[in-house]
């Protein structure tokens, strides 16, 4: 990520620059984090950001240059690895949402294609499905439309309270 | 930690005590710290509106709320200092994320006693991470600095490891500085509770002062 990080690393330093090199790594540091979190936030609820670094296990401790340096390079990992995936998730929704919309126009060309919204990258359920009208008699006659699916089962009780309900 | 800490009584202001940073660790953290206020009360089953008030929070509560906590800039600081000290907020969850996690885990803030669900509702409100300790047990101010060599923890043999970063009071070691249990935690014959803030970089000492107020309050309603 060029313009993001100096990855320079601090090997050699001493006393007063190797703090000062400390505090730029935690700068760093935080930067990528908010960048993270933006990203996680982003992708809510379709997709999940992996923003684990792997740190290495141990108690609190004023982390040496090191490893600050691995935890920054690890968290400008996951920030490409989550920038790659919304990118080639928001190409697959263009191209999904390219062949909703021929389906609309030209549905005998896309027999029984079902689209979701999730494949659009829209929230709630739903689909767009190319059938025939009239089952069979459509498919002899080549009527074919899209039909829109009416959305999210409506809240019913859990399962437990009605098996609970029978029993009792 | 008698007359060391400032006390809480209702209807008042608290004045939070700070503690104080090691001046080495300081230097590597500024803007970290250590306040405290301490209140009267014994460990006890929370109030109908205690328990309320557990309930309102959980409704205010969603998964889309947790992942978004971690943009707002008290939760990112928690989040960016766990990770400058050596721990993953991704394992070692910071104490508002561990809540939110139980919240969508368990379906709502479960009230477990007065100090615990007050500490719940200061932490859901403000996102500050705070900490309840048995005042009878302190001594002194309590602070934030490197373990020495041959420190441990109360009630652990193990020697910590040199350098770790603990919250102590004069007698020596409280806890570790985030991702364990206190030692001197609140207890059934706890009769003074004192309730920690730890202060972090880009966490605004309002925010600490209403957290402990909140704390404070909820345990002496």
């Amino acid at each position: 990520m060029p313009g993001l990080l100096e990855r320079e690393t601090h090997a050699g330093l001493t006393g007063g620059d190797e703090r000062l090199a400390r505090a730029e790594l935690r700068r760093q540091i935080g930067r990528l984090e908010r960048e993270l979190a933006e990203l996680a936030a982003e992708a809510f609820p379709l997709r999940t950001v992996d923003s684990g670094v792997g740190a290495a296990t141990g108690p609190p401790r004023v982390a040496g240059l090191e490893e600050l340096e691995r935890v920054r390079d690890a968290l400008a990992e996951r920030i490409g690895e989550a920038r790659r995936a919304l990118t080639e998730q928001a190409e697959l929704w263009q191209r999904n949402r390219e062949l909703l919309e021929s389906m609309l126009l030209d549905p005998a060309a896309y027999k029984w294609v079902r689209v979701s919204r999730a494949d659009v990258g829209e929230h709630g359920c739903g689909h767009w499905h190319s059938r025939p009208r009239l089952g069979p008699l459509g498919m002899l006659m080549g009527w074919w439309r899209v039909k829109v699916s009416s959305g999210c089962p409506l809240a019913g009780r859990l399962a437990a309270v009605e098996r609970q309900e029978a029993a009792g | 930690m008698e007359g060391a800490a400032a006390r809480f009584a209702t209807g008042g202001e608290p004045s939070p005590e700070q503690g104080w940073v090691a001046p080495h660790i300081v230097a590597e953290f500024p803007g970290l710290g250590i306040a405290w206020v301490e209140v009267d009360a014994r460990p006890s089953s929370s109030s109908e509106p205690v328990r309320r008030r557990l309930r309102d929070l959980s409704d205010r509560f969603y998964g889309a709320h947790a992942i978004h906590m971690r943009e707002q800039p008290i939760p990112w600081s928690y989040r960016v200092f766990f990770r400058q000290i050596g721990l993953d907020p991704d394992r070692t969850r910071t104490p508002a994320e561990r809540l939110a996690l139980d919240r969508l885990h368990d379906g709502a803030f479960i009230s477990r006693d007065l100090p615990a669900d007050a500490l719940t509702i200061a932490i859901a409100e403000t996102y500050v991470a705070l900490r309840a300790y048995d005042a009878g047990c302190l001594e002194g101010r309590l602070c934030i600095r490197d373990s020495a060599p041959g420190e441990s923890l109360p009630g652990r043999p193990a020697e910590l490891e040199h350098g770790t970063l603990i919250v102590a009071d004069e007698r020596g070691p409280v806890e570790l500085l985030f991702g364990g249990e206190p030692r001197r935690g609140v207890e059934r014959d706890t009769r003074r509770i004192a309730i920690a803030a730890i202060q972090v970089k880009g966490v605004p000492q309002m925010a600490i002062d209403e957290a402990l107020w909140i704390a404070a309050s909820v345990i002496q309603s």
